[in-house]
């Protein structure tokens, strides 16, 4: 007997039970479930929900493999300088991938679990079918994190942000708050030093540290961010074109902006993604970057201020450094907890772009802040989309009005 | 509990459940989120609110016949900040490090919806003995969920109950820490106040089905 006939059996034996929602969803996850409805008028589409989540995980798959490699190269570049010479030549090798998939693939599993067995359990004490809402979340969660975060706070996180950020509102499609910005969030604000500083976008750098201020004869890791390094007014020793292919340290996938392009590219031609999200967000944030560098060329702000480095980075720099290319692509196109109108998008959008950089500059203690920034106008998208539809009533009511007079 | 009648029994034992002044009423919220980050300061500002709203029951109640009704407000504001100058002249005497933890919240307890809201609901109406058991209750039900949420914010934010290290040291690395468990840091800030709150609103409202309403 196939696996799918086995899965079909067992799904008989528990319809109607408590644990039939379980059943059911690994049956359908796998395979097109046995009965299918012959008669009748419905509509045939094949873009339900699960073929949405696919699309969104097919245009994450290059960020995760580059974010593999990253983590390996990132990890031998620190110690040995030389190999930034030449980063195409040096990131496409053996160990980088052997490093990287161990470090990061825990990650990937680690998420996965714990946040389908949450879904799973809330599926069977609700009573309701198992939404595929976590697909996407649970990919995205491992990309936006520094490689060395203990998987025992991922586990907490993770537990945290799909009860809170999804559950208690409903499930998928009722959430107010991006589950995967929720769960970044928490362990930003529970951990915060395992989430900022110099040592953390590095494998073992925190661990390296350690071991020489306990008196190991080793070289110290730095793995900066560039945007930590021109929060401390210095200059990064990273290359434009380092910064575009995502040679750069940094969280896990969120480093290279071409193959961020590409995805995005990807969820456009697909029409997953809203086109309006993401224009709205790059001229948002290309607003806010010159309105920065126009303050420092007018001579308003002193070359030793704590926001000169990021102030004076060029406006168009702010795209490929951080993770707001990441953000804007995938996390502020959640078409669940974003701006449901297309007035209101472009809103939404702009405002995702222009809070993201005033945050980067602003926030002493952390220089990035996209997610933050997304989490603000998830929760402000709700009422402009109720501005966006009362003007429009109003709009027609005069329309009838002139009409009627 | 034969000294107290059923229904003077109701007048303690419903505020701590079904009609709980936080949980249900969602009164006191702010004293909630900005004290409970440690146990002892939830104890005390616990303790405070029971004093407060227990004699100030009495004593409301006691000239609920002569106070004229235009201007009761002003003279329940009076009552209140009265005992509230006790109490805190009491901490800054006796508690001082506590009182300046506690700083500006022991004052503002005259603002605490609770207070007024057993004054006016209750105490204007009733005798001295259930006004005095109300106050008592609230004051209960109040703790009740100040005290949780203070014990959960402690041991999870700082790893420390009334200041004692109970899940081992951080900075020796012992206990728990020892296998890399951190404090969570979050547990600390107000927001995750709420978010308690809010969680023992949730067990609370789904073990009880009559706390729903309907739709």
């Amino acid at each position: 007997m196939s696996l799918k006939n086995k899965l079909h059996d067992l799904k008989m034996k528990y319809k109607g039970t408590k644990m039939a929602p379980a059943f059911n969803a690994l049956h359908t996850f796998l395979y097109m479930p046995n009965d299918v409805t012959h008669s009748g008028t419905h509509v045939k589409a094949a873009d339900d929900l699960k073929r949405t989540m696919n699309t969104v995980i097919l245009a994450l798959v290059p960020c995760l493999i580059f974010g593999i490699f990253n983590a390996g190269y990132q990890h031998y570049a620190a110690i040995d300088q030389t190999l930034r010479l030449d980063p195409l030549g040096n990131f496409f090798t053996w160990e980088n991938l052997t490093l990287g998939a161990w470090t990061v693939l825990p990650l990937v599993i680690v998420s996965y679990v714990v946040g389908l067995g949450v879904e799973f359990v809330f599926a069977t004490i609700k009573g309701h079918e198992v939404e595929e809402g976590y697909l996407v979340t649970g990919m995205l969660v491992p990309l936006i994190i520094p490689i060395d975060t203990p998987l025992w706070m991922l586990v907490i996180a993770v537990i945290f942000g799909v009860i809170l950020g999804k559950e208690v509102f409903g499930g998928t499609g009722m959430n107010i708050l991006n589950p995967a910005l929720t769960i970044r969030a928490f362990l930003f604000f529970a951990y915060p030093t395992w989430m900022s500083g110099d040592k953390v976008w590095v494998h073992e750098a925190v661990e390296r540290d350690a071991l020489i201020s306990a008196g190991s004869n080793l070289d110290a890791i730095s793995g900066e961010t560039i945007l930590g390094t021109y929060a401390q007014n210095q200059e990064p020793i990273y290359s434009i074109m380092d910064m575009f292919y995502g040679f750069i340290p940094g969280s896990v996938g969120e480093t290279s902006t071409i193959l961020i392009l590409l995805g995005g590219l990807f969820l456009l031609y697909t029409k997953v993604a809203s086109w309006r999200i993401m224009l709205s967000a790059v001229i948002g944030a290309l607003t806010m970057g010159l309105l920065f560098n126009g303050v420092v060329d007018a001579g308003w702000i002193k070359d030793g201020s704590n926001f000169f480095g990021l102030m004076s980075v060029p406006f168009w720099e702010h795209l490929i450094i951080g993770g707001l290319a990441f953000g804007i692509v995938y996390m502020a196109t959640d078409p669940v907890t974003g701006s449901q109108t297309n007035k209101g998008k472009w809103y939404y959008g702009f405002f995702i772009g222009f809070i993201s950089v005033m945050i980067r500059v602003f926030n002493p203690a952390y220089p990035e802040g996209v997610f933050l920034a997304i989490l603000l106008m998830n929760v402000f998208a709700p009422t402009i989309d109720h501005y966006v539809i009362q003007g429009n009533i109003k709009k027609r009511m005069k329309r009838l009005k002139i009409k009627s007079a | 509990m034969a000294l107290l009648s059923k229904k003077d029994r109701a007048l303690i034992l419903d505020p701590l459940a079904d009609n709980n002044p936080i949980t249900i009423q969602v009164l006191g919220i702010c004293s909630a989120l900005a004290i409970t980050a440690q146990l002892k300061a939830s104890i005390v500002m616990a303790l405070s609110v029971l004093f407060v709203v227990s004699v100030g029951n009495v004593v409301i109640s006691l000239i609920r016949n002569i106070i004229p009704s235009k201007i009761r407000i002003i003279v329940q504001l009076i009552v209140v900040a009265a005992l509230v100058i006790i109490v805190d002249q009491v901490l800054k005497a006796y508690a001082y490090e506590l009182s300046k933890q506690l700083s500006v919240f022991i004052g503002l307890i005259i603002t605490n919806c609770i207070i007024m809201g057993r004054f006016e609901a209750f105490a204007l109406a009733n005798g001295p003995w259930r006004s005095f058991l109300d106050g008592i209750g609230n004051a209960l039900g109040y703790s009740v969920i100040l005290i949780i949420v203070g014990f959960f914010r402690e041991l999870l934010g700082s790893g420390t109950l009334l200041g004692i290290q109970v899940l081992g040291d951080p900075i020796t690395k012992t206990g728990l820490y020892a296998i890399g468990y951190e404090n969570n840091g979050f547990m600390l800030l107000s927001p995750m106040a709420l978010i308690v709150i809010g969680i023992i609103i949730w067990v609370q409202r789904s073990r009880n089905s009559k706390l729903i309403e309907e739709h």
